[in-house]
């Protein structure tokens, strides 16, 4: 199991450690989840996201392949900006989903493009890009193991960030990066995040992170794991790949189709020709309870001690620590989709009445 | 791990305090800390049979969906509903405010088979 160089950190803060796609992460502080999530929707939580794969694209045809590879397009993006994107497989699904940055000369991270993935994808995005790759004049290197990786997410990170650094984290817009110094290490502040607070993701010497950590932690910032991780994406409505999105998936039918620019892409003919009998819905739950991924959603029951027919599988769902309602996000059958209606979920054998919303789900 | 001694446990780790003929149930600090966040607790119905062993209440975490199981066969004779809408009292005290059901014990032999603290506290450290 592979251990990230802020191991130590994590359990002086009290970490319980999980295994997560041969990593050994922090699933929460001494806290839990739920302060944890708060601090982040409140003021400022501070993530550690190195196990995440980081993969280097150079050379005189790195955008023309980029372009080609990934379903987002890399030639909107000047130097000094990243955009979410996707990989497409052949058939009409998706290898992962990404985070594209254009690097510039003054970072230090490697020119021309690095590729942000999934730690679990992070093989298979390499092998991938690596393979399509033959075909341009583009070299693809997987420089994970070169840096380390910390998100600061929440109203608060900007004002943080900005009494540690002198850089102009505060100046910084959405998905621009910007090279600096934090206590004297080389890093790159991109304004990016998964949380849906505004937030800081900071590239570093994997040597340096323990410094930045416990740097940022003492100005307030609290220790987020990956529990909190992930009750955040969920309630701001982000898709996790492994649950919302699949290598059988199609993005086109998610609140995510508009990352799928129109131009040519590998497997464009799957993605572009194929109608959506399902789409990617949320799902406010209108009973008590927790959905759970795996969980059927049916049609609303004719009459009582019915079932509705199956329509659709939860593919993650929580208790929104906000709201505290049960909310989820499902692949279920088009005609359901429309936000307002309503369907149920079927929670150990009972039909928990639910209505279709689009999220954010506070 | 705090294990009171004047309280019975199940491997199955639930606590149960005996007053009369009236058992209190709830869950462990270790289940609690094992379990993280509870975000959502369905209990019995008042007035149910159950038996020992059964599965008759559930508690969900951020992370899990658990049962929770009768330490002895008896009648629900009273739920405690304030859990309903602060299921983290779980967390923050689960051996007072945090108690989950109360059974008319009707099966008593079954108390023999219950745990003390420190036996329960082996299981509980063997994982």
């Amino acid at each position: 199991m592979k251990r990230t160089s802020l191991f130590d950190q994590h359990l002086a803060a009290g970490a319980r450690m999980v295994a997560f796609a041969g990593w050994e992460m922090p699933i929460q502080y001494a806290s839990g989840i739920h302060q944890e999530h708060l601090a982040v929707r409140e003021s400022a939580g501070l993530f550690d996201v190195s196990h995440m794969g980081e993969i280097e694209v150079t050379g005189p045809g790195a955008l023309s392949f980029l372009r080609f590879a990934t379903l987002n397009d890399p030639a909107l993006l000047g130097p000094g900006r990243g955009q979410y994107s996707m990989l497409p497989n052949d058939r009409g699904g998706l290898i992962d989903d990404l985070y594209v940055y254009h690097t510039t000369p003054e970072d230090f991270l490697p020119d021309d493009y690095l590729v942000v993935c999934n730690a679990s994808n992070r093989e298979a995005v390499a092998s991938h890009l690596t393979r399509l790759a033959r075909d341009f004049d583009a070299d693809v290197r997987d420089v994970s193991d070169d840096f380390g990786l910390l998100a600061l997410q929440g109203p608060g990170a900007a004002l943080l960030l900005g009494r540690v650094t002198d850089a102009d984290v505060g100046g910084l817009k959405k998905n621009r990066t910007l090279a600096g110094t934090l206590l004297g290490c080389e890093v790159t502040f991109a304004r990016t995040g998964y949380t849906g607070e505004d937030g800081f993701e900071i590239f570093c010497h994997p040597e340096d992170a323990p410094a930045l950590w416990r740097t940022l932690t003492a100005a307030g910032a609290v220790p987020c794991g990956l529990g909190a991780r992930d009750t955040l994406r969920l309630e701001a409505g982000f898709p996790l790949f492994g649950h919302e999105l699949t290598p059988e998936t199609n993005p086109r039918c998610t609140d995510f189709a508009w990352v799928v620019k129109d131009k040519p892409f590998y497997g464009r003919e799957a993605i572009w020709s194929r109608t959506c009998t399902r789409q990617l819905v949320g799902l406010r739950l209108l009973q008590r309870g927790v959905a759970r991924q795996g969980y059927r959603v049916l049609a609303p029951a004719a009459g009582e001690d019915e079932l509705g027919d199956k329509i659709g599988e939860v593919t993650s769902g929580t208790i929104s620590p906000l709201t505290r309602d049960g909310i989820a996000m499902a692949w279920i059958r088009k005609a359901y989709s429309e936000p307002g209606t309503e369907v149920a979920v079927e929670v150990r054998a009972q039909p928990l009445s639910a209505v279709v919303v689009k999220p954010p789900f506070y | 791990m705090n294990l009171p001694e004047a309280l019975l446990y199940s491997p199955s780790h639930e606590w149960s305090k005996l007053d009369g003929d009236i058992l209190t149930v709830g869950i462990t600090d270790f289940a609690q800390d094992q379990l993280g966040d509870v975000v959502f607790v369905e209990l019995p119905t008042v007035g149910t049979q159950v038996s020992a062993r059964s599965a008759v209440a559930v508690v969900e975490s951020v992370k899990t969906a658990s049962d929770i199981y009768a330490p002895v066969s008896g009648e629900v004779t009273e739920v405690n509903s304030a859990l309903t809408d602060a299921p983290e009292t779980l967390n923050s005290d689960p051996y007072e405010e945090g108690w989950m059901f109360k059974l008319r014990v009707s099966g008593a032999s079954e108390l023999d088979k219950l745990l003390s603290a420190a036996d329960y506290q082996k299981i509980a450290e063997a994982g």
